[in-house]
């Protein structure tokens, strides 16, 4: 089980958060300005790293917030 | 009987009497179900679980692949006989590979939470070095150890430490480690799983003496993990290596040193290394006879060849034992040259003790492994692990790494701490190379290499045949190593088979198969602990509950919720009884606890463009004291919940959600409000149990709230739909009450504080009593508002609808931007032939769809793949319509009103009507009941 680190709360079990998905995919400006593949693309295409990833976990079991860490994918170790 | 007359760590001043399949076996404290067997001269246990052969005791700890038992008086289904700790009373079964499941309930089993800076595996020599390194700097350390009793090796030896003997060395560190108040030592307890970050699952057993038994699961997080989890002898693979009789060498020496149990009188020992001629020597010291050690390295060092021959063992060298025989124990083997194994001699024994190398416990390592030449095993490349789990074997060099390592770790958590001075070790000779030996040419049929799997070097040779290479590949194609021991003994002589097979050097051109946990076999009971039965999901009532109980509802789950789904009266089913409940919301009046529907406040300057932009519809625009229904889709376009929200004063909305949703939703809104959008000044509270709700519908419901609320002008002209009004109940209760309904007749809905939901409840039923008001559950809801064509999120939809595809394009905003809105833009959810929703209307009136037929074209080829049409979402009978009908999604569905499609169901077909959805009051005239006259 992993051992994230919150932010707001120091390390805590994996059981306690919500993944959720990549990092700073922001949701565009102006959706009806992007094309029907642009769209798509912020929809549905994300990366899949072997190695270091950023990624947005929510402390759902605790105090609730959103924030974004780098996981290695291969070893789980997160940087800091 | 071979119980030696003195020696062994066992306690002879008692005696244990216990039966094994009925007949009754004695021992003492100390022993375990396997040793006191042995003792008892009783070596052959289950024939082998695919091919029926005898089969004997081969080790002396968990890796026993033979000896399994089911305990039947604790309950305890499938463990090895090696790691059953005789007492008073102990029942056993032996097991022929297969236990029975027993559903437990008798036994304490419990969970325990811990953090810990050092978790040392192992309470060898190495192990106990690190936890008295890593203690003594004042880090919170765990040392976990398997058997009851700390030393490992050093209790099967005579080597002296600092001029005493190990065992009095242990003595000492284990004093020592009590004494220290950051460290515990927990024994009986094996680490069942190594997961990331230092997470380990440690299962520990009380003592047999301890009545009831009981079980713990350690939860541990640890910063540092130190492995001295030790090594295992590798048998060797040559024909009739299953016969009984045929054990691992150090096994041997263990139940002579341990237990004081001789396992063999003339015994031969076959060996590809030193270890085992500390057995043999063993052997003779305790009055057995070695006519012979096979040694299959040409040069042993001549050492221990000379004192092999000063007590008598004739040692022959470059050969191996090539055969047995023996009808239910080995009598004789057969022993031959490795490079010439035509010409055999043949020697009469009643065991074979067989050394074929050490490999290092390497299952809990979590780093990758390598081939060490030096040792002829894999090894961790971390540092973490010390002593025989690194392929050190040595004494010294055991106490050294565990010193170094445990000081290492205490360092690393933050505590000083420097490596002891390693002490003085004598009697610790220098170990040689082994010369590994995996085969010997011979009957590959007879050789085998997993014991538990019965698999031999025949099924090896007949993976490689197939073309296979991998060694997981080969584990899955031959099922080696996948037994309950987990190829504990087998897995690494599997892969020299293997490799000796492919004509590689070492098993370390393949590499090692992944073990994957848990390392050994833990039970579910264990695993749930205390969590089971009504502790195993919390349970979520609401304030009526216990009246719902009374008036005797059928329950339903919905979340963690209890709802009623329906009320029976007596001798009626659940089909008559909504039949019922439906006839009196639709004709009378009737009432329902609607408490479980997730409620949100949303406040805040901003909460109404907020909502504007979290539902499809407006919201900034609603009136305060108006309500609006409101739909949420996810960014893809698809639905995602769906509820009516009341704008309670400027910068206050009180959102409602679907009840099994609402965390969900709740989830939702925070996270766009802290990731996109933290500009906007709004605040999310569930307030879900801070709110009872009643539910009443039906043409006579004014009525009823007339004499609930008699404050209330109930008028159609003085209280509109989806409106509401706080208000004062008859008994004085503050309550909000909104005319919103779900069934498409006159209804109300009534909110209190949770506390007074039982009351209002009371008052409601009581008002109502003489318009016969009823009591409605869940099933008769979603009757009702299927007949209207109201969805349920979840029920009628999947997450691969669009508020489009279910007709709702009313609810879809034009003139904002909404999360999902592009989305109607892209080409799939713009397509034609999407599927939409309609009502269904089978042809035989009393035929009642299942929900998920699927649909198809009456004239469509019946070969599949058949094309599909769509599927049943919500089927039910109607007490209104007098018949049976449904909602289903079918592909372009609005276009085929009036077509008939079949749902093949096994071999009948049932012809529907495709219809429009609404069924019931398509005007809407009964929305608002009677008219006061
Ligand atoms: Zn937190």
């Amino acid at each position: 089980m992993l051992q994230i680190p919150c932010p707001w709360c120091g390390n805590r079990d994996e059981v306690e958060f919500r993944y959720g998905g990549q990092a700073q995919v922001a949701y565009p400006e102006d959706p009806v300005a992007l094309s029907d593949a642009e769209w798509a693309e912020y929809l549905f295409v994300r990366a899949n790293p072997r190695g270091r990833h950023a990624e947005r976990w929510v402390h759902s079991d605790g105090c609730r917030r959103w924030f974004d860490v780098v996981r290695d994918t291969a070893t789980n170790e997160f940087a800091s | 009987m071979t119980r030696l007359p003195s020696g062994g760590r066992i306690d002879r001043s008692r005696t244990i009497e216990c039966t094994v399949d009925g007949v009754p076996l004695r021992g003492h404290p100390g022993d375990t179900l396997a040793s006191a067997l042995l003792a008892a001269g009783r070596l052959e246990v289950a024939p082998s679980t695919y091919l029926g052969r005898p089969r004997g005791i081969v080790t002396a700890d968990s890796g026993e692949p033979n000896a399994l038992v089911q305990v039947l008086d604790a309950p305890e289904p499938m463990v090895p006989a090696t790691e059953v700790e005789l007492r008073d009373g102990l029942a056993a079964l032996s097991l022929s590979g297969v236990g029975r499941a027993d559903p437990g309930g008798e036994q304490r089993c419990e969970k325990r939470y811990r953090h810990a800076d050092v978790v040392v595996i192992g309470a060898g020599p190495a192990g106990l070095a690190a936890a008295l390194a890593a203690g003594r700097g004042g880090a919170r350390v765990f040392l976990v150890e398997r058997h009851r009793e700390l030393g490992g090796a050093l209790l099967d030896g005579d080597e002296r430490i600092d001029g005493a003997p190990g065992v009095e060395w242990v003595a000492r560190a284990a004093s020592e480690l009590a004494a220290l108040p950051e460290t515990r030592v927990l024994t009986r307890a094996t680490v069942a799983g190594h997961y990331d970050h230092g997470y380990l699952l440690v299962a520990e057993h009380s003592a047999p003496e301890q009545r009831p038994a009981w079980q713990r699961l350690w939860h541990l997080r640890a910063q540092r993990v130190v492995l001295a989890t030790g090594a295992r002898e590798r048998p060797i693979a040559f024909p009739g290596n299953d016969r009984p009789g045929v054990m691992l060498a150090g096994a041997v020496r263990r139940y002579l040193r341990r237990f004081g149990v001789r396992a063999g009188e003339r015994v031969v020992v076959c060996t590809t290394g030193d270890s085992a001629y500390a057995t043999a020597f063993d052997l003779v010291a305790a009055g057995a006879s070695v006519p012979l050690l096979v040694d299959a390295r040409s040069e042993p060092p001549p050492a221990l060849q000379a004192r092999a021959r000063d007590v008598g063992i004739r040692v022959r060298t470059g050969a191996s034992v090539v055969g047995t025989s023996g009808a239910h124990r080995v009598s004789e083997v057969r022993v031959a040259d490795i490079n010439d194994p035509g010409r055999a001699e043949v020697v009469e024994c009643d065991l074979v003790a067989v050394g074929g190398g050490w490999n290092p416990a390497v299952e809990l390592a979590r780093g990758p492994l390598t081939w060490d030449p030096e040792v002829s095993a894999f090894v961790p490349e971390q540092d973490a692990a010390v002593g025989a789990a690194r392929g050190a074997f040595g004494l010294a060099d055991c106490l050294a790494q565990g010193f170094a390592a445990g000081a290492a770790a205490s360092t690393a958590t933050g505590f000083g701490a420097s490596a002891p001075q390693a002490p003085v070790v004598e009697g610790d000779p220098a170990q040689s190379r082994d010369h590994p030996l995996w085969s010997v040419v011979g009957d590959e049929v007879e050789s085998f290499v997993d014991l538990q799997r019965d698999v031999t070097v025949a099924d090896v040779r007949r993976a490689v045949d197939a073309g296979l290479r991998s060694p997981e590949h080969v584990k899955r194609y031959t099922t080696l190593g996948t037994g309950s021991d987990q190829g504990a003994t087998s897995n690494v002589l599997g892969l020299g088979v293997l490799a000796a097979l492919l004509g590689l050097d070492s098993p370390g051109a393949s590499g090692a198969t992944t073990a994957r946990p848990p390392a050994r076999p833990l039970r579910f009971e264990l695993l749930a602990g205390r969590d089971r039965g009504a502790l195993h999901d919390p349970v979520r009532t609401t304030p009526m509950h216990d009246w719902h109980v009374r008036a005797g509802a059928v329950f339903e789950n919905v979340g963690q919720w209890k709802r009623p789904r329906h009320y029976p009266k007596p001798g009626e089913d659940m089909a008559a009884a909504v039949l019922r409940e439906c006839a009196a919301a639709r004709t009378g009046v009737a009432m329902m606890d609607a408490t479980t529907l997730g409620k949100i406040d949303v406040v805040g300057p901003d909460a109404g463009e907020f909502l504007n932009r979290v539902y499809t519809n407006g919201f900034a625009k609603l009136a305060v004291g108006k309500a609006r229904y409101g739909m949420m889709c996810t960014a893809d376009g698809m639905v995602f919940d769906d509820g009516v929200t009341m704008r309670l004063a400027p910068d206050h909305y009180l959102m409602s959600t679907t009840t099994g949703n609402a965390a969900a939703v709740l989830d939702w809104l925070e996270e766009w409000l802290q990731t996109e959008w933290p500009e906007l000044s709004v605040h999310c509270t569930s307030v879900t149990e801070q709110w009872a709700t009643i539910a009443v519908a039906g043409p006579d419901s004014r009525a009823v709230l007339a004499r609930v609320a008699p404050e209330l002008d109930v008028s159609a002209a003085g209280f509109g739909f989806m409106e509401f009004r706080n208000t004062l109940l008859r008994n004085g209760i503050p309550a909000r009450i909104s005319r919103i309904s779900f069934s498409g007749e006159l209804a109300f809905e009534i909110n209190v504080a949770s506390w007074y939901g039982q009351a209002a409840w009371d008052a409601v039923f009581a008002d109502g009593a003489d318009f016969g008001i009823t009591p409605y559950g869940t099933e008769t809801m979603h009757v009702l508002r299927a007949e209207k064509g109201f969805v349920i999120v979840g029920q009628d939809t999947d997450g691969t609808v669009t508020p489009l595809d279910l007709g709702m394009d009313w609810v879809i905003s034009k003139r904002k931007d909404f999360i999902g809105k592009r989305s109607f833009a892209r080409p799939d959810t713009a397509r034609a032939g999407r599927k939409q929703l309609v009502g269904l209307l089978p042809v035989d009136r009393d035929v009642l769809l299942p929900e998920g037929a699927q649909l198809v074209e009456p004239a469509a080829s019946r070969t599949p793949p058949v094309p599909m049409q769509g599927h049943v979402t919500s089927s039910y009978r109607s007490a209104a319509l007098g018949r049976t009908f449904a909602l289903a999604l079918i592909r372009d569905g609005r276009r085929r009103v009036g077509e008939v499609l079949h749902a093949p169901l096994g071999d009948r077909e049932l012809a529907v009507e495709v219809t429009d959805p609404v069924f019931y009051d398509p005007e809407g005239a009964r929305r608002d009941g009677h008219q006061p006259g």
